[in-house]
């Protein structure tokens, strides 16, 4: 029972960064539909990183270079020359893809060592929630630390005010006087960072090895977990355990012999990714005001 | 800093300059990349650009691979005019595929041609079904019409694997995931040209091509459904206030997007195949949005595209197998070449201004 919780916690890891820091790039406006290139670039760059210099803290910082090396293409296009932010989004990961493919070929068959567990002193004894809390790795404390992070940021810090009123209209954001075009860069970077470091997770912990496409559409969940947190942070770990969950139950439900299906089972993470949008955004539809206003709209400067 | 002011009139020009420089861009950064990943630039070059021309079988075979990526990329024009962005279109090809595979390996015996027609309309069926999920969330809902039907390609191919290695897997195929070949009348046959035999692959599937594109031209500039979806696209207040219905234009585009795909699988499949495998679209859904960028969302623009792009998908096969790069490289050249192409809309319509200070 312990270890598939932890299982479940490994697995909601990557869909939580990433969807911590587009839920960020979001509020300020963008619309990044590379989450998935951003994962697969950090994956790829995680890998390189610690098969080279031997230590896995190396592939958390070549994961996130690696994303916020994705996310500054992503913004030249978008914010500078104001292209069109869905498809400059699905290029970025068509992109991706096909570039993690070129690096990734000679690292095809290399395994890297996993990513240590650090216990925290005498809480890691606590019976029962101690080893799965406190016994985790680095980055399961970081992505904790990132989301209570941004919570306050948000709704507390004068900069994340600013960053919530660019996103919700960024023609008086302008006339006021603050920078939208740098804003969303840094918003849109800090979402590279987090993507990228939710997909050096998954060869760092889950599978420690690269295969093309290995992020197999958790960008794309990712982005369906801001929606469904209707962009409210705290809710992106509930929606990312529920995922991880359930990612969870159809690989058990394949290796205990349920009377099901193999790939029946693996459709239920995609099929239920549509089922919580439908119920999130029948919701949201009544209630737009969570929705940032200016989401997706190029910003054309001085008009 | 930099200002964008609006240009009053769009040069005609640019229209076609614009593609031609981004290839050119796209070609210039693509082989930077190469250079840097230590691979032999002119090499390179030569096998993904120039030697899918170097034989006339192999010439064929760029249309044999244009043609799907033509039909989808009509379809997914009609999309992505009218601000639906369908990015499914693999999930509907293979659903397509998979229909009309059902109802022809149903008549085991069927020999008749007219039987394609039959097959056709599965496909169609097929591919519309599919979209018609993400569009009925869509208009009723207000689900987010991208990731839906992005969800659903990854529904679909575990769906086909299962029916391909479950209920209509052949038992004389020796274990191998695959159905039973297709009946005589299910399938596309090859072009013979007489006193040359066939031409590579090229096959009757391609004659669908030349059908579609003049019947898409008509459609999206002489009639009057082609002009609300333009208007819908590029001016939705004014769509609004015409009183044009936004939700039976999204249905509509959302059907035709999601048939033509099908339509691109069922011919797929029989002129290249001849029975199902739990692969069948390697990725034609993808690059076919590509395709309609390049193709600057209009049905002759796509036709060029289509043969654009499969010469550089061709040429990443030669590629892979003379130098052994990965195929998946083409994606590298194609995400370089969306960044310009949409650039180049923006400088379509703005002019750049550069002023000292802040």
């Amino acid at each position: 029972m312990e270890a598939l919780i932890l299982t479940i916690i490994a697995t909601s890891i990557p869909l939580l960064l990433a969807a911590t820091g587009e839920l960020i790039a979001e509020k300020s406006g963008i619309l990044n539909l590379g989450v998935e290139g951003m994962m697969l670039s950090g994956a790829v760059g995680a890998l390189g990183a610690v098969l080279w210099l031997e230590n896995p803290y190396y592939g958390i910082v070549a994961g996130a270079l690696s994303g916020v090396l994705m996310a500054s293409i992503f913004s030249v296009f978008t914010i500078n020359f104001m292209t069109n932010q869905v498809a400059t989004g699905l290029g970025l990961t068509i992109f991706a893809t096909g570039l993690t493919g070129l690096a990734g070929a000679p690292l095809v068959g290399k395994t890297i060592p996993s990513l240590p567990k650090i216990e925290i002193f005498l809480l890691s004894d606590v019976p029962l929630i101690g080893s799965i809390l406190f016994k985790q790795d680095f980055v399961a404390y970081l992505s904790i630390a990132i989301i209570i992070f941004i919570s306050f940021f948000l709704k507390y810090s004068k900069s994340g005010i600013i960053l919530r009123a660019v996103g919700d209209d960024h023609q008086s954001a302008h006339s006021v006087g603050y920078p939208v075009k740098k804003i969303r860069w840094y918003a849109t970077c800090f979402g590279g960072m987090c993507a990228g470091i939710g997909g050096a997770y998954i060869p760092l912990v889950l599978t420690p090895h690269w295969s093309e496409g290995m992020t197999a559409g958790r960008g794309w969940i990712a982005l369906a977990l801001v929606v469904f947190a209707s962009w409210i942070p705290w809710r992106i770990i509930v929606g990312a355990l529920i995922f991880g969950g359930i990612t969870i139950a159809q690989l058990v439900g394949q290796a205990r012999g349920w009377p099901i299906p193999s790939q029946l089972l693996s459709m239920m993470p995609y099929i239920a990714t549509i089922i919580a949008l439908t119920m999130i955004s029948g919701r949201l539809s009544k209630n737009n005001s969570v929705v940032p206003s200016s989401l997706g709209k190029p910003f054309f400067g001085n008009q | 800093m930099i200002t964008f002011i609006p240009r009053v009139k769009v040069s005609k020009n640019w229209v076609i300059i614009a593609p031609i420089l981004s290839i050119v861009f796209t070609i210039f950064f693509g082989l930077l990349i190469f250079t840097f990943l230590g691979y032999n630039p002119l090499e390179t070059l030569y096998q993904i650009f120039v030697s899918p021309f170097s034989r006339i079988d192999r010439i064929s075979d760029i249309l044999v691979k244009a043609c799907p990526l033509i039909i989808i990329g009509t379809g997914l024009m009609l999309c992505f005019k009218s601000n639906v962005w369908n990015i499914g279109a693999e999930g509907q090809f293979i659903m397509g595929a998979l229909l009309a595979g059902f109802i022809a390996l149903s008549f085991p015996n069927i020999e008749t041609k007219f039987f394609l027609l039959i097959t056709i309309l599965a496909g169609f069926v097929g591919g519309a079904l599919w979209a018609f999920i993400p569009a009925i969330l869509k208009t009723k809902l207000n689900v987010n019409e991208i990731l839906v039907s992005l969800m659903l390609v990854y529904v679909a191919m575990l769906f086909i694997d299962f029916i391909v290695r479950g209920p209509l897997r052949d038992p004389m195929s020796f274990g191998f995931p695959l159905s039973k070949p297709y009946p005589e009348g299910a399938i596309i046959n090859k072009i013979p040209f007489p006193g040359i035999g066939f031409l590579g692959q090229l096959h009757y599937g391609i004659l669908f091509v030349f059908l579609l594109v003049p019947i898409s031209w008509i459609f999206v500039n002489k009639t009057l459904g082609g002009f609300k979806i333009n208007v819908l696209g590029s001016a939705p207040q004014a769509a609004k206030f015409a009183g044009f219905k936004q939700n039976s234009i999204t249905l509509t585009v959302l059907l035709l997007s999601g048939g033509l795909a099908g339509v691109a699988g069922v011919i797929e499949v029989s002129a290249n195949i001849g029975q199902l495998q739990p692969e069948v679209s390697f990725g034609y859904g993808f690059t076919a949005i590509i395709v309609a960028f390049l193709g600057r969302l209009s049905p002759v623009g796509i036709l060029f595209a289509g043969i654009i792009i499969a010469t550089v998908k061709l040429g990443a096969d030669n590629a892979q197998m003379t130098m052994g790069i990965p195929k998946v490289v083409t994606g590298l050249f194609e995400g370089i070449l969306l960044f310009f192409l949409l650039t180049g809309e923006t400088l379509q319509k703005y002019k750049i201004k550069w002023s000292e200070g802040k």
